[in-house]
């Protein structure tokens, strides 16, 4: 049983007025996603109902109701009010997933304002470039990040505040930073939301390319209408359902699936903000009766190698449905899930350009392990031929997968970056960068990226960005950066690197080497290899030639190398 | 070297590295990996500092994020490779 026909049947009728008729959404009219998530819930008569469980490191367990949550986005929306931010200023939250960067979420859209979500491990040069870009006004953060932000703030002349929700004493305040604490805050009963309309920006996730610096992917309250359907069809929500979100909202499933989703259905969802651990994980399970859980391919051939006994130890009998995000789910770890929790996890196909989930496999649907399914009802895709850029009739053809622009979720622009959103189209496709094949039943098959972008444990990571940091250390010559095969995180970012005369190879610079880009980027960006060389393989102009290194950390095929540079 | 010794390095390093706030207290024993102060891809760089000060190998089968919990668990872990 699901939560709706089959995939046939929904395809054959469908259109996204569907949701637009269950949100009582009246095309031309408002639509506010801070709204729909916690007002709107209430008036249908589930005030009472949980929202939000939370539960941090050491214990620490809160839960919130849905008029809970409307409160804290009121009374988050009037202090930024009060601050003087309006609609249209771009807001960053920078916090791990505390209850206050999900209830941010909803009082920044309230106000008409932009959410900003960033990665809290992000380091200072990874923030930096970000906000930036972004012109953003505020950035709510928590004490044990703000030397990051202290570390930026004067290259930052928008940045006008800087609000820290815990920790910080009146007397250790700097210019331009206040002091918000929610819990001490007086609850806001009535609030006038801003009349935010369907075209109305509402959140700038940022993602990495294979050149130049990291894009911010503008998207609008309109999304909703993707996002809710989604997750009620793919995700199967239900009233009753307790759902577990792995995803930080830093990144683009942790708001689409980890915010609006679920609270746009009036879903209970649970949030844990600790470290990764198999025995944390299944005992979060356990105890508050998961129902639905997505998660990624990363954590869950994590829990493959911590084994089958340890599952046994804990009654994950709530479970009901598994999926899956951010990189190929491969066939081993559907197998295996469906071995050892009894259902398998079904994989999806999306990024933070598409807003929403793109292809799917489908409850109810057969499954084809290691496929990511097909397209969503309403969604046009296929796959290019990479020279002609025409759609491939050949089953099993591999090609570059595309989608036809339309679907509500679809990103708007790219922040300040109307040429590189351009290039995004041909002929008429959305081109994802992402190449595939199609079997004779419409199932996508993934193959890799159709550049030189690193996906690692789900985190698109910009070779450019690593090898631009990585000419900022002091022994550092050249680099080039690609990546290397990884057996949890599907692949890691490796560095190839010259040394400046002066400089030795060693352990300790490698090791050197490796934190300083974590510190300045983040840990994802950090090399887990560091290759010291004479020489870069380059072509005879002069350009690095990262193709080369990375079939070499592959094993596969150089091509052609008739312009690489001879010695 | 003593255990206690290693274990001041251990946990020298890991404040040094890894914690910004200064007024979170790590011991011996804090959970490091399942608290989230050092989160799987900082795990890494972990592994290589233990590797270059002990002048050990460990297998990558061995680094679990069990096996650097803590402070405790990381230096039991370095002993059974110290020749």
């Amino acid at each position: 049983m699901t939560n709706h026909p089959t995939y046939d049947e929904l395809s054959r009728d469908f259109s996204w007025s569907i949701a637009e008729q269950e949100l009582e959404y009246k095309p031309g009219g408002r639509i506010n996603i801070g709204w729909y998530c916690s007002d709107r819930i209430c008036r249908k008569g589930d005030p009472d109902k949980i929202a939000l469980y939370y539960e941090g490191f050491g214990g620490v367990e809160k839960k919130f109701t849905f008029n809970d949550i409307r409160l804290a986005g009121n009374t988050i929306g009037t202090y930024l009010r009060g601050l003087g931010i309006n609609d249209g200023d771009r807001v960053c939250l920078f916090m791990d997933r505390i209850p206050e960067l999900y209830l941010s979420f909803l009082g920044i859209l309230k106000i008409g304002a932009i959410v900003q979500p960033l990665f809290s491990a992000f380091g200072d040069e990874s923030l930096f470039v970000r906000l930036e870009n972004a012109g953003t006004r505020a950035v709510i953060t928590q004490k044990k990040h703000l030397s990051k932000v202290r570390k930026i703030r004067a290259q930052l002349p928008d940045l006008e505040y800087v609000i820290i929700v815990d920790g910080v004493k009146a007397s250790d305040l700097e210019k331009g930073e206040v002091l918000f604490n929610l819990e001490k805050s007086d609850p806001v009963e009535n609030f006038d939301i801003h009349p935010t309309t369907a075209e109305s920006p509402s959140v700038l996730h940022y993602t990495s390319g294979t050149t130049g610096q990291p894009k911010g992917v503008k998207h609008v309250h309109y999304s909703l209408i993707s996002q809710y359907l989604t997750t009620k069809w793919v995700l199967d929500l239900r009233d009753g359902d307790i759902y577990w979100c792995t995803a930080d909202p830093g990144w683009v499933t942790g708001t689409s699936y980890g915010i609006i989703g679920p609270w746009s259905l009036g879903i209970t969802q649970c949030v844990l903000d600790s470290g990764f651990s198999a025995q944390t994980w299944y005992k979060f399970i356990e105890k508050h009766r998961v129902t639905v859980w997505y998660s990624a391919p990363t954590a869950i051939r994590s829990l493959m190698k911590a084994g089958d006994e340890i599952v046994k130890s804990f009654d994950l009998s709530s479970l009901r449905h598994l999926a899956s995000v951010g990189e190929p789910l491969n066939s081993e770890a559907v197998i295996w899930s469906d071995r050892v929790f009894g259902k398998p996890f079904l994989d999806t196909f999306w990024q933070t350009e598409t807003g929403s989930i793109m292809i799917t496999n489908f409850p109810g649907m057969k499954v084809k392990p290691g496929s990511m399914g097909r397209t969503f009802p309403g969604i046009t895709g296929t796959v290019l031929d990479p020279v002609t850029y025409d759609p491939i009739t050949e089953n099993g053809r591999a090609g570059l997968i595309a989608f036809k622009p339309g679907w509500p979720s679809m990103m708007r622009t790219y922040w300040n970056n109307p040429e590189k959103y351009k290039d995004k189209f041909v002929n008429g496709w959305y081109l994802s960068g992402d190449r595939a094949s199609i079997d004779n039943e419409g199932y996508y098959w993934f193959i890799g990226r159709d550049d030189d972008v690193i996906n690692t444990g789900g985190h698109l990571v910009s070779p450019f960005e690593v090898e631009s940091a990585l000419l900022e250390h002091p022994a550092v010559g050249e680099s080039a950066v690609t990546s290397k095969p990884d057996e949890i995180n599907m692949e890691v970012v490796k560095a190839f690197i010259t040394l400046k005369p002066g400089f030795t190879q060693s352990p300790d610079l490698e090791l050197d080497i490796m934190n300083f880009i974590r510190k300045k980027l983040s840990p994802l960006a950090m090399p887990q290899a560091v290759e010291f060389m004479d020489k870069l393989p380059k072509t005879r102009s002069g350009k690095i030639m990262r193709r080369v290194l990375h079939a070499r950390e592959w094993g596969e095929e150089i091509g052609d190398i008739s312009t690489l540079e001879n010695d | 070297m003593t255990l206690n010794e290693m274990k001041d390095l251990v946990l020298k390093y890991v404040i040094k590295e890894y914690i910004d706030d200064d007024d979170v207290t790590i011991t011996y024993e804090t959970p490091l990996i399942s608290s989230g102060y050092v989160d799987s891809f900082s795990m890494v760089s972990l592994l290589v500092f233990l590797e270059n000060k002990f002048k050990i190998k460990i297998p990558p089968s061995k680094a679990t994020p069990e096996a650097f919990d803590s402070v405790n668990s990381i230096v039991a872990l370095v002993n059974q490779y110290l020749k």
